[in-house]
């Protein structure tokens, strides 16, 4: 197996290993797929939100309302992230 | 990029320990990918245009569409049970 960025999964020369070092190579391409899909799914969204009839070139309120959507949609992400976390919590209480 | 034998090992407890280590990493992005989807059903229902912030109105809405949902799924979830304990006719 390799690692996704051309380095190696932890093996010591000795043929054994490291769970830490595999886990770390994990989480990272774990990050950088939501990273890719978190920002394909805002580029979508604030496409719609900010972009009227398509023009020459992004006008200055179309700019501003993107750098704002942005923002937004992070807020959202956070806010939808607790609201789905309180949620999960509360089931688990009532089981 | 170098390559290692496929028959680097794993020690028995080191596999184990990796197994949890993963399995907790895969309820970790499952969470992810239901914010994700949450994201694409409740953007559109509560945020208007963009401003400077979020007003409380549209982080109630969000909430809400995020228990809604969940409610909605449970209510489908045993209605098809109901269907299937029936017989599936």
């Amino acid at each position: 197996m390799e690692g996704g960025f051309g380095s190696d999964f932890g093996g010591s020369g000795s043929g054994k290993l490291d769970p830490g070092l595999i886990m770390e190579q994990v989480k990272v391409q774990i990050a950088v797929a939501n990273a890719q899909e978190l920002l394909q799914r805002m580029t979508d969204k604030c496409f719609r939100k900010c972009i009227g009839k398509p023009g020459g070139s992004l006008d200055n309120s179309e700019q501003k309302c993107i750098a704002m959507c942005m923002d937004r949609y992070m807020d959202a992400w956070n806010t939808v992230s607790r609201a789905y976390n309180s949620r999960l919590q509360r089931e688990r209480a009532n089981m | 990029m170098r390559s290692h034998s496929v028959r680097a090992e794993l020690g028995e407890a080191d596999e184990a320990q990796l197994q949890h280590l993963v399995a907790a990493e895969q309820q970790k992005a499952q969470f992810t990918a239901q914010v994700h989807h949450f994201m694409e059903l409740c953007w559109d229902k509560c945020v208007e245009k963009p401003g400077n912030h979020l007003d409380s109105c549209t982080e109630n809405c969000l909430s809400s569409c995020v228990d809604h949902f969940i409610d909605t799924t449970l209510a489908i979830t045993s209605w098809f049970a109901q269907i299937v304990q029936k017989g599936g006719q």
